[in-house]
């Protein structure tokens, strides 16, 4: 494969079997530099096994991929990326400050630079106060903005990420992306895998859905939700208790949800769908308290793709 | 990059490995009691109520505490980065796997070598007079690197359960002690028992110890390093060949 100057990631026909089993079924996708980049997919499709391999914890069966135009796994590609593992952990005997001061150390950064770039990573990410407390007494969102500070510590060209915000805090949550939109701000790289959509969709430029190691598509979020047909969906919601018999005379109705207060039906005529339901709640005297329609979400679209992929 | 420099630059990540296993590791429990306890308990039965000389014992309980320390640090340093799920952090970071080996067995050897000193020490308040020290320290030094080679070979089951290791290592180190000449000097040992004895590289180290004070052993000295350097040697072989398969098993 040959480097192309432009891409920060480059990955073509990537194979990994455990047995029998093909974890990774020759993947190809390029990351443009400054892009961050999403891979989408559920548990089990081979997002992990992927990012293994390009950060060089794994060797591919077949295939290359190359980073910022060196060869996956090669101590120079490892010494431009920061990356923060699926289930990582920090090492909890020491303090928040030493982990960033070994982490430093493994990448050759210089002290001085280890004490201020630490300094201001933690500070960033409100550990500062903790930076000498043992990483055993942090919670999960605290060690998980740890981890990330550890993977910055190199100031990388290009960020990995494996599910960073899994189980998560909204607090923490929040507080990592917003980093990571800084750290993309810059010009930065940053490929990151994650089951949330709403995560997708807030912070990638464009996503790859993975499903039984085969990319089932790559595109932007917007596109990807727009190429959904017939999956426009009406969120009603009404005065008082209705029965989901209601909805059997509302003409266009394909499936029917109930969410909460609320039911959310598909429908690939939502404007003559909507005429009726308003008329049928007049007929019936019920009144709407509120009426949305919804375009497809991502997570609609991802549901759709991987289907089709099983069927 | 050129050569030399990339060797400086991962010789220097190796040590950076062992000072963060030295800080983690050295205090934990099963090290202390697998490491030092173990073989000081051990001798204690053996030599508690038997009438025999310093000079006998001290090189048995040099070879015995740099035997069980050397190999205590390196077999569960692998097992305990895999059940803290720290190794993936450290395999992606630029870092050769043969760096983060090197790392534990630096670590591993600097422990066995400092408690080593104690039965020297303990030996020399007892009256006993040091005939070789240069030679004594030569042979600590390539012994602790085998020992702590031949630990992380113990390590080699992908395993997250120190426990596992630590079990299947004392199975490993128990034999070993009672074949090496340590209880019994091995010009009083059986035929078989000492053609089983050369198969061990604790043998060669009881038998410079004993050289070192006691002035006489069974095999030529210059015989004793070079059986230690070729068992230091394969060890490291085989480690390196075994953690490079099994690493990403860990993860």
């Amino acid at each position: 494969m040959t480097a192309n100057d432009s891409m920060a990631i480059q990955v073509s026909s990537l194979t990994k079997n455990y047995g029998k089993l093909t974890a990774v079924d020759r993947v190809s996708f390029d990351v443009p530099k400054g892009e961050i980049f999403g891979f989408l997919g559920p548990n089990g499709a081979g997002k992990t096994t992927t990012v293994r391999i390009i950060t060089g914890v794994l060797k591919a069966d077949k295939g290359e991929a190359l980073v910022m135009g060196h060869e996956a796994g090669t101590l120079k590609a490892k010494q431009i990326a920061g990356v923060v593992p699926e289930m990582a952990n920090a090492y909890e005997d020491l303090s928040g400050w030493k982990n960033m001061a070994l982490m430093g150390e493994l990448y050759g950064v210089p002290k001085n630079v280890i004490k201020d770039r630490s300094e201001e990573l933690l500070n960033k990410v409100n550990l500062y106060s903790r930076k000498d407390e043992s990483a055993r007494t942090y919670s999960k969102g605290m060690k998980q903005r740890l981890i990330l500070c550890m993977a910055l510590i190199s100031d990388p060209e290009i960020l990995f990420l494996d599910e960073p915000t899994a189980g998560l805090d909204v607090q923490s949550s929040r507080m990592i992306k917003d980093f990571l939109l800084e750290f993309n701000s810059d010009g930065k790289t940053i490929f990151l895998t994650t089951h949330q959509m709403e995560e997708a969709n807030q912070l990638c430029d464009k996503v790859a859905i993975l499903d039984h190691g085969v990319i089932v598509k790559i595109d932007t979020p917007e596109r990807i939700r727009t190429e959904i047909k017939g999956m426009h969906s009406v969120e009603v919601s009404f005065e008082g208790a209705v029965n989901p018999h209601f909805f059997n005379s509302v003409s266009g109705v394909k499936s029917l949800k109930k969410k909460g207060d609320k039911y959310r039906f598909y429908t690939d005529k939502p404007g003559s769908a909507v005429v009726s339901l308003v008329n049928q709640a007049s007929a019936k005297n019920k009144e709407i308290v509120s009426l949305n329609v919804l375009s497809p979400s991502l997570e609609d679209a991802f549901l759709a793709l991987t289907r089709k992929k099983e069927s | 990059m050129s050569d030399t420099a990339l060797l400086f630059q991962q010789a220097k990540r190796a040590w950076i490995i062992a000072k963060k296993d030295i800080r983690i590791y050295y205090s934990k429990g099963p090290v202390i009691i697998f490491g030092i306890l173990f073989p000081v308990f051990l001798f204690l039965a053996f030599a508690v109520g038997r009438d025999l000389p310093f000079e006998f014992l001290i090189p048995g309980l040099l070879g015995m505490v740099l035997f069980f320390t050397s190999t205590s640090i390196s077999p569960a340093v692998a097992p305990w980065e895999t059940q803290a799920k720290t190794l993936e952090r450290l395999i992606s970071a630029p870092l050769k796997t043969h760096t983060i080996i090197l790392g534990d067995i630096i670590a591993s050897f600097m422990y066995g070598v400092l408690v080593s000193i104690v039965p020297v020490l303990a030996g020399v308040s007892l009256g006993i007079k040091i005939r070789h020290p240069v030679v004594l320290m030569l042979g600590i030094i390539l012994a602790g690197f085998c020992f702590s080679s031949l630990g992380l070979i113990l390590s080699a089951a992908p395993t997250s359960m120190p426990s596992t290791i630590m079990m299947l290592s004392v199975m490993v180190k128990f034999p070993v002690v009672f074949i090496s000449g340590i209880f019994i000097p091995l010009d009083q040992l059986p035929e078989w028992g000492r053609v089983i004895s050369f198969v061990s590289p604790l043998t060669y180290f009881t038998d410079i110890g004993r050289q070192c004070i006691q002035n006489h052993g069974y095999f030529f000295l210059g015989f004793d390093f070079l059986m230690m350097l070729a068992f230091t040697v394969l060890f490291l072989f085989f480690a390196l060949i075994i953690h490079q398969r099994t690493m990403p098993k860990r993860i």
